[in-house]
């Protein structure tokens, strides 16, 4: 068995640009933003960097193709820069790139950079593109990413025979939640505290997911410069450093679109990967030792059925713990503590990221009190990239040292 | 013996009240209210001509096997295409074998019958068999003219055989008139006519008679002679007219279904004539008299098998299945004589790569799934590798047709997001009865009529249209069964 690589990578610094509608921000401002912050974060100059992994998934009206952005924008020393795409867990995959860059020894260190720019595209929701190749295209339905997420819903509600007012009721507080965290971070797109009377209420998007179900769609970079323990602790001598723990990456087989055993109540990958990544880091008990989570709450259903895909609630009972205030920021384990994808929105490939710098920012108890984890230990970051039929699930967790 | 083996019908499930038509476009005619008495029969948003027809033609085929059918025949004057052989499509979706005749018949409205006698004598000569004939149609008037309300969509398929026939064609007798009381020129959406007096006083009134005589003379059989006598003609006066002339009983005469469906076209005297035969006899004698830059008149006269025939839904059956369509903006809107907006979203290209069309035809136009023989686990679309984990068997699979098996509903949704002509698109996982799952859009239904579990029935439907290249392209969707169906 391969032991992975918990402990061999450390997380140097970071950066995170504001996600939002950034109208008059082209994506090498985004880029620079998030630079700038990580750079000194890191305490290095840029000819420090070896190499670099950059995610970003619609290229039509975001950066283009290939790593040439990267390089040009930031005017990078000739470095490699890997373009990398896997739906929503792109941002999560260039760091997995830049930690194994450092882990394998082949760089001392390395950057991650995740960016999208969406707001290009004159209407709301995703872009419309043949995710999923041309056949796909010919034969199925003209689907949204609300209206594939919406029949986990239905899917959810049939498997444990829960009706579905209550989901939709802890849907609600899915989002509800969210919105209060949110509400504390500057950083956010979305500001504003939400009644559940108003999130019930909401207009239908595609049944049984409303408008305050689905996150928005927003523009965003964020980015992470890794290295050795080693060379961290000689730049950074005397302060706490963010150990990468595990990272794990799942992609469907086919089985959930096409094979008719699978339950259509969660993500067989989220299942595979997170078990993975508790091997990998040494977590026995992810429902006690897991401090907090930023996990892909792309719609609420989707951090509903998470919970469970996660090992932390039991199937059918995600509704009870989320209704118990579990996830809460003051429960047992805070779950979007930044106020996750439905208040940051979701440029894509710059999600993963984001929620790393969360998790790296609680460790290191950088956040004033009112948004502050306690004393955390292990975060989990989670992305759930395409449709439940078919999808991939990454999975990082970070420690601090 | 040469003759019809058997048919089918389809009537498309919407129906929009004539008078709806009338309170929108009235006022630019009033005099149309004598034509707005019942309902017309109206084709859904991803319904044309060539679906309607390949529905009708399925019908058909209800208990024959697919390997059987030795010719696709399609007439209609609403194909989608001038250049594409829209039979091959019809072909296609019945999964028939590809080494067959096909042919579209279109121009007058006697086209249907034109196809039907050429199988019959195709037949005859020995030189094909079980040719399915399938006539649809879905013609425009423009908003507020006669023909918006006199027309109706629809379609009816027979298939001819020399072998175990319902109904022995015994005869027919044609005539080809250049007489112009409709049509549309090689641009037109619209249709347009002459004035009525001269369509109803020389066209139907002369021409009918003269086809039935024609027939009558050659075949050495009297008007009376027959138990049904089918003709398609939209004026009540003339078609009394005509009954009176030639001696025809009123119970003889078949229903036209003006008020039910309205005229369609070259289907009509296929709609009629498998209405007719939805209530006939053994020994019953039926004459079929199309109308339309001519005619054509067939004689039938229907045998014992008429009383084995596997049960089909046809005529009768589609017009229980019915919805109201409330609105007649909506129907405008489906027929692209209004533009909507479907949002920018609705804008973003669509390509047809007619390379990848044609490689998997056998999937989008017949909906062939694998079945691995190793496991025998069946899945869509086909897969070179079995998807059942346990199996994984590599190039195992069998083919295996899987449009007529049906589904059961696994997840759905209704989405007001995504693009649609009709939103909001209704679409979810469909669990294959047999095996296999794929999400499909989901079509004749509301949301209310759609839970999990709920069973399914796969019908051949427009995928999209692609209104710059004026493409049309198809594939299947999933319509919930009805609840007293089940």
């Amino acid at each position: 068995m391969s032991e992975g690589i918990r402990d061999k990578v450390v997380i140097l610094g970071m950066g995170c640009t504001r996600f939002g509608e950034r109208w008059d921000d082209s994506p090498e401002d985004l880029a620079v933003e998030a630079f700038i912050e990580c750079l000194e974060d890191a305490k290095i100059e840029k000819k420090e960097l070896q190499a670099s992994w950059l995610g970003s998934h619609i290229d039509e009206i975001n950066i283009g193709k290939g790593g040439n952005f990267l390089g040009t924008t930031l005017k990078l020393p000739l470095i490699p820069v890997t373009r990398v795409e896997n739906f929503c867990a792109s941002g999560t995959e260039a760091f997995r790139g830049a930690c194994y860059g450092v882990a394998s020894g082949a760089y001392d260190i390395a950057l991650a950079f995740g960016i999208e720019k969406l707001k290009d595209t004159g209407y709301g929701g995703l872009p419309d593109s043949p995710a999923f190749g041309q056949m796909q295209a010919a034969i199925g339905p003209n689907a949204t990413a609300p209206g594939m997420f919406a029949q986990l819903a239905t899917g959810y509600s049939a498997r444990y025979d829960i009706p579905m007012d209550r989901v939709k009721e802890a849907m609600a507080h899915v989002s509800w939640k969210s919105h209060q965290n949110g509400v504390k971070n500057p950083r956010a797109h979305l500001r504003k505290p939400i009644p559940i009377e108003q999130i019930m209420g909401a207009p239908m998007i595609a049944y049984p997911l409303g408008l305050f179900d689905c996150c928005g769609v927003s523009d965003g970079a964020a980015c992470a410069i890794v290295t050795t323990p080693e060379i961290a602790k000689k730049i950074k001598p005397n302060e706490d450093l963010v150990k990468v723990k595990a990272l794990q990456i799942s992609v469907s087989s086919g089985e959930e679109a096409l094979y008719t055993d699978w339950d259509g109540a969660g993500m067989l990958t989220t299942r595979k990967a997170s078990s993975m990544a508790y091997e990998e880091a040494g977590i026995k008990n992810p429902r006690k030792e897991i401090s907090m989570m930023e996990v892909h709450d792309c719609f609420s259903i989707t951090e509903l059925a998470t919970m469970e895909d996660l090992h932390i609630s039991e199937p059918g009972k995600g509704p009870d713990d989320v209704l118990d205030g579990f996830f809460d920021l003051d429960g047992q384990i805070p779950c979007q503590p930044d106020g996750g994808l439905k208040c940051f929105g979701h440029p894509i490939a710059a999600s993963g990221l984001r929620m790393i710098y969360e998790m790296y920012s609680q460790l290191l108890g950088r956040w004033p009190e009112d948004r502050a984890v306690k004393d955390p230990k292990f975060g989990l970051t989670h992305n759930l990239g395409g449709v439940p039929n078919q999808n991939v699930c990454s999975i990082a967790i970070l420690g601090r040292d | 013996m040469v003759g019809i083996r058997s048919y089918g019908g389809y009537v498309p499930r919407y129906r929009l009240n004539k008078m709806i038509v009338f309170g929108g476009m009235g006022w630019i005619n009033p005099a149309n209210i004598m034509n707005a008495q019942g309902e017309k029969a109206v084709a859904n948003f991803d319904e044309d001509s060539v679906t309607m027809a390949t529905t009708a033609a399925i019908d058909c085929v209800t208990g024959f096997g697919r390997e059987e059918i030795g010719g696709v025949y399609f007439a209609s004057t609403t194909s989608s295409y001038k250049e594409r052989l829209c039979a091959n499509l019809v072909a296609g979706a019945l999964a028939a074998d590809e080494s067959i005749r096909t042919a579209d018949f279109a121009g007058g409205l006697k086209a249907g019958t034109t196809a039907l006698i050429a199988a019959l004598d195709a037949v005859g000569a020995g030189s094909a068999n079980n040719i399915v004939v399938s006539a649809a149609d879905c013609r425009l008037g423009k908003m507020g003219s006669v023909q918006e309300l006199m027309f109706g969509d629809g379609a009816g398929s027979m298939m001819v055989g020399d072998k175990d026939v319902i109904a022995e064609f015994k005869g027919s007798f044609s005539t080809g008139h250049d007489f112009v009381d409709h049509f549309r020129g090689s641009e037109a959406k619209y249709d347009r006519q002459w004035e009525e007096r001269w369509i109803r006083d020389i066209g139907f009134g002369q021409f009918v008679p003269e086809a039935i005589n024609g027939l009558c003379e050659k075949c050495g059989v009297a008007p009376t002679d027959f138990a049904k006598i089918i003709y398609p003609c939209y004026y009540g006066g003339a078609r009394k007219k005509i009954n009176k002339t030639l001696g025809f009983e009123p119970d003889k005469v078949q229903d036209n279904m003006q008020a039910i469906i309205g005229d369609c076209g070259t289907a009509q005297p296929l709609m009629m004539l498998a209405k007719a035969l939805d209530e006939a006899k053994p020994g019953d004698k039926l004459l079929v008299v199309s109308y339309g830059s001519g005619c054509d008149a067939l004689y039938f006269e229907v045998t014992d098998n008429i009383t084995k025939l596997a049960p089909r839904r046809s005529i009768t059956g589609s017009l229980a299945k019915r919805a109201d369509l409330d609105n007649y903006i909506k129907y405008l809107v489906w027929r692209r004589m209004v533009p909507a907006d479907t949002g920018l979203r609705g804008e973003e290209q669509k390509w047809t790569r007619w390379t990848l069309q044609w490689r998997t035809r056998k999937v989008i136009l017949g909906m062939e799934a694998s079945r691995c023989t190793k496991c025998g686990t069946q899945q869509f679309p086909p897969q070179r590798i079995c998807v059942n984990p346990e199996c994984g068997a590599i190039d195992e699979m069998e083919r295996v047709i899987v449009s007529d098996k049906g589904g059961k509903v696994f997840s759905f949704t209704s989405d007001m997001l995504a693009a649609s002509a009709n939103p909001p698109a209704m679409y979810g996982a469909v669990d294959i009865n047999g095996g296999g799952r794929y999400v499909f859009d989901f079509t004749d239904c509301a949301i209310d009529d759609l839970a999990v579990g709920k069973s399914v029935d796969f019908s051949f439907r427009i995928k999209y249209y692609d209104a710059m290249r004026d493409i049309t392209n198809y594939f299947w969707k999933a319509v919930p069964v009805a609840e007293e169906a089940e």
